[in-house]
């Protein structure tokens, strides 16, 4: 049924800042303010509406919440001061909890299969194997490809000590303290997800 | 009167003295317009320079004052004297400023002086033509203010004007006052800091204040069925179902308030009667109060209400406008329910627009803090569920789709109707129906233009100028306030009663005095004519965009001062040039431009006539100058009144005269006019039409004379405007009537 409240009403209260849905008044400002708007099917304020009207799996399906760089234009445009990047990021994260995620999303593939992993390990990103996992995810004939297709920007970057090619080894300073905080962080997470 | 004892004073400051050959001045001034007192000052606005001029005052040398110095819009506290006769003339603002004159160009030095000399011949003219205007008083006028309609406008009004030590005549059609505040359940906190919660109607407090305000006569079950007379004098005929009695006032506030448009005129897709379950905003508003907020057709909770906001409104078959309210009640209406059930309820607005005056932007974050869910876009259809409720089928514009919304209850938030009959604003007073009782009708005014008061533009609500003179209209002395005026809400309404109350006071006051009440403010002048040379042609009544004329038995033209605004568009129109003010008159415009010096057609040297309208022309033509944009020596000015005085006298003078064109710069005409009179630059372009028949007769092109359109911010534009006028006329010959 169109317009059925029990889907926006769990995502106030599940998704992170989502609650500031209701708030939005529909100018249209962010859309107007993002730089990527032209690769979104949805605008911000048009998701925003989705939620109202109940479009589940619309909303979760989207892409659109995937394509969010967190630049914070619209953030700071807002009249009505809605925090819409992390309303969008919570978004993403709402639909991964609901598993409505196409697995091969590919923002969604590298923030869990690469990112996280990556940074997990070590405390740290480590440019050149984040890149390299990005790059050979596919195989080995698809990372060759993709590397050489990027070789300029690859070199450009080494030149200009953007890019170090040596992987970073062992772990950072402090990396117990570090396990423990995301640990708590998991914790508290599961605890809220409980209590919704 | 004494006789008159001319004094002209020329200030020699901000540039003047040096630009300018006193000598040759003060030679014109007391040589040529045998002015008795000529003295000039380096600083005529300091202390010194006034103290001059108070001397001469006092010691009764002189009794008639002309300054020519700067702008009449300057230095206005400086130049004060208790004297009734004074004339500024213009020698920096509008000449020295306007003039760019390079070191020792002779010739531009000689065309400065020679504009000079012209405007201080005009001001000399002007002071000797003038005469002292008498005030209109009458012994038995009343200051007591009559209040039609006992709504919530009429109690706020009717309750300033008896704080304010007024008496208020209070007249109400019904048997109970508060009008349709009565029937709210809440109302929004329009007033209240943090403008979020609703607020307990108060209109039963604000009624038994009124009631007990001793200077307020409450006359209920009552209409007024007559009104003649003008401010101070307004006689009426009030009348209940046993009785009738005369009553007279010197002002009126009409808050008759609105009617909600007839929802069974609505188009079908919005689907009222199609189900008992939509109703109407008012009706709704009914079951809030009766705490019962149920499906009409089984009498279940409804819990999921829409609300169709603009059911009518900005729709070009139903209401032109929009209703300003229906947005807040209908917020206010979906609280109502989410008060009722709580986490049940749902509640969705379908809007256009939301419009949210005043603070009420604070109250629309609440309602959506409250889960009110917001959707823009149309109602197309409805249909009767068989479950109870109905389905609405919505064209949602925010996510681009059509979807059906099943709800217990819509709501549809109707417009706001005006309650005042009106007259068709665009045409001249239509003459002719005045004495004829129009039944209905809140005033029924006994005037020679009809019973009803003029409408605004195409919409039904009796305003006249509404930004720069609000409540007023077109027949003065008369104010309208809250719904009557547009539709409002109740803050609004509120503060519109308090501002017309005020209106109605200034009004008995400047009445009282004998000054014109707006927008010449203080005017003591006002209208009279030569009786012998009347022909009857009616022409004043009619083009007199107040009403302030009516006839007598032999069609006589009745002058009825106090409803004049002294905007002489009866002067223009009259073809005899038998109206005119003591101090402005057909004849005075007419020596003026006689007394302007046209040099012989072999020293190439045209001469433009313009007359500026001084309530926006003027003021542009000021800020040119104190721009420094430099026009075409060759430019004389003359302020008038208004373009509605423009006689055709003046342009058929102009061009016998030998000027060689005439420009013309009145205010915005039409719907978004922008005249304080409202029709006189529309009326003096209509009679411009007929401006072709003068020239053909003195075979002159018709395009020497062109009429334009000036607003007050027009600074920047002007000088493009009056060079292309002077580039058109340059490419004509000269006026060949020159130096006859």
């Amino acid at each position: 049924m169109a317009y059925d409240l029990s889907f926006a009403k769990d995502v106030y209260n599940k998704s992170e800042m989502g609650h500031w849905i209701k708030m939005c008044m529909q100018c249209g400002v962010c859309a107007g303010s993002c730089p990527l708007r032209a690769h979104w099917q949805h605008s911000p304020r048009q998701l925003f509406q989705m939620v109202r009207a109940g479009k589940r799996d619309e909303v979760l399906k989207s892409s659109d919440m995937w394509m969010c760089t967190s630049c914070y234009n619209c953030i700071v445009r807002c009249p009505r001061e809605l925090p819409i990047t992390h309303i969008i990021h919570g978004l993403a994260r709402y639909a991964e909890t609901e598993k409505a995620v196409d697995p091969m999303q590919p923002t969604r593939r590298f923030a869990v299969e690469v990112f996280w992993k990556n940074i997990t390990a070590t405390g740290r990103v480590g440019e050149a194997m984040l890149t390299m996992r990005l790059y050979f995810q596919d195989g080995i004939g698809a990372g060759i490809q993709r590397g050489l297709e990027m070789r300029d920007s690859a070199l450009g970057m080494l030149k200009t000590r953007r890019l170090n090619p040596i992987p970073f080894r062992g772990k950072i300073k402090g990396y117990d303290g570090f396990t423990k905080m995301l640990a708590k962080a998991a914790e508290l997470e599961a605890k809220l997800e409980n209590k919704a | 009167m004494e006789p008159k004892k001319i004094g002209c004073y020329i200030c020699t400051g901000c540039g003047i003295g040096d630009a300018l050959d006193l000598k040759a001045l003060k030679a014109i001034a007391s040589k040529e317009q045998k002015i008795p007192v000529v003295k000039d000052h380096a600083l005529l606005c300091g202390a010194e320079g006034v103290a001059m001029i108070q001397k001469d005052l006092d010691e009764g040398a002189v009794n008639a004052v002309i300054i020519a110095a700067c702008s009449h819009r300057e230095k206005s506290a400086e130049f004060r004297f208790d004297i009734d006769l004074m004339d500024r003339v213009d020698l920096r603002d509008k000449c020295l400023w306007v003039q760019d004159v390079k070191d020792g160009d002779e010739t531009a030095e000689e065309d400065r002086q020679m504009m000079a000399e012209d405007y201080l011949r005009l001001g000399s003219i002007k002071i000797k033509k003038m005469n002292v205007p008498d005030p209109f008083l009458h012994s038995e006028g009343s200051k007591d203010v009559l209040v039609v309609g006992g709504g919530l406008a009429g109690l706020t009004a009717a309750r300033d004007i008896a704080k304010a030590g007024y008496q208020a005549v209070l007249v109400e059609k019904s048997d109970v006052l508060g009008g349709k505040m009565n029937a709210m359940f809440k109302v929004t906190p329009d007033n209240k800091p943090p403008y979020r919660d609703l607020a307990d109607n108060f209109i039963g407090s604000l009624i038994s204040e009124v009631e007990a305000d001793n200077r307020i006569k409450i006359f209920k079950n009552a209409t007024v069925t007559k009104t003649s007379g003008q401010p101070g004098q307004f006689d009426l005929i009030i009348k209940n179902a046993t009785s009738t009695k005369e009553v007279r006032v010197g002002s009126i506030v009409v808050t008759t308030g609105f009617d909600l448009y007839d929802p069974t005129k609505l188009p079908s897709s919005l689907g009222y009667g199609a189900s008992p379950d939509v109703v109407t905003s008012a009706e709704f508003e009914k079951m809030a109060k009766e705490g019962k907020i149920v499906r009409k057709s089984d009498g279940q909770p409804a819990k999921r209400v829409a609300f169709a906001l603009c059911a009518g409104q900005r729709d070009k078959e139903h209401l032109d406008y929009c209703s300003g309210a229906c947005c807040i009640y209908s917020m206010k209406q979906a609280l109502y329910v989410i008060d009722q059930y709580g986490a049940d309820a749902s509640t969705y607005l379908v809007y256009q627009e939301i419009r949210t005056p005043g603070q009420m932007e604070d109250f629309y974050r609440k309602v959506q803090e409250e889960g009110g869910v917001f959707i823009k876009g149309d109602v197309t259809a409805v249909a009767g569920n068989p479950k109870g409720g109905v389905v609405v089928k919505v064209n949602d514009h925010l996510i681009r789709a059509h979807e059906s919304l099943d709800v217990d209850l819509l709501v549809l938030a109707t417009g706001m109707v005006s309650t005042v009959d009106t007259l068709d604003p665009n045409s001249p007073s239509p003459v002719g129906t005045g004495r004829d009782e129009l039944p209905g009708s809140i005033l029924n005014l006994q005037y020679r233009q009809g019973p009803s008061l003029p409408r605004l533009g195409t919409n039904d609500f009796p305003d006249s100028h509404f930004i720069c003179f609000p409540y007023e209209t077109r027949r003065t002395g008369i104010y309208v306030a809250g719904p009557a005026r547009r539709p409002m809400g109740i803050a609004a309404t509120m503060t519109d009663a308090s501002g017309a109350a005020l209106k109605a006071i200034q009004a008995v006051e400047a009445v009282a005095l004998g000054v014109g009440v707006h927008p010449r403010s203080g005017d003591l002048s006002f209208p009279s004519y030569r009786a012998e040379g009347c022909t009857q042609c009616k022409r004043c009544t009619e083009e007199c965009p107040f009403g302030a004329i009516n006839e007598d038995d032999k069609g006589n033209p009745l002058f009825n001062p106090a409803r004049c605004r002294r905007c002489s568009t009866c002067m223009g129109a009259c073809p005899q040039k038998i109206i005119s003010f003591a101090n402005y008159s057909v004849d005075m415009i007419s020596t003026m431009i006689k007394e302007i010096e046209i040099p012989e057609e072999d020293e190439e040297k045209p001469r433009i006539l313009v007359f500026a309208c001084t309530n926006d022309a003027v003021p542009a033509l000021d800020m040119m100058g104190r721009l420094r944009s430099p026009i075409s020596p060759y430019i004389r000015i003359i302020p008038l009144r208004c373009m509605g005085s423009l006689s055709l006298v003046w342009i058929a003078d102009a061009m016998s005269k030998g000027f060689d064109g005439v420009l013309l710069m009145g205010c915005r005409h039409g719907d978004n006019y922008q005249c304080h009179n409202v029709r006189g630059s529309a009326l003096a372009e209509i009679r411009l039409s007929k401006v072709s028949e003068t020239l053909q007769r003195l075979k002159l092109e018709s395009n020497r004379v062109k009429m334009v359109e000036v607003n007050i911010m027009d600074a920047e534009t002007l000088p493009g405007v009056i060079g292309d006028f002077v580039e058109q006329i340059s490419n004509l010959n000269p006026n060949p009537y020159k130096g006859f």
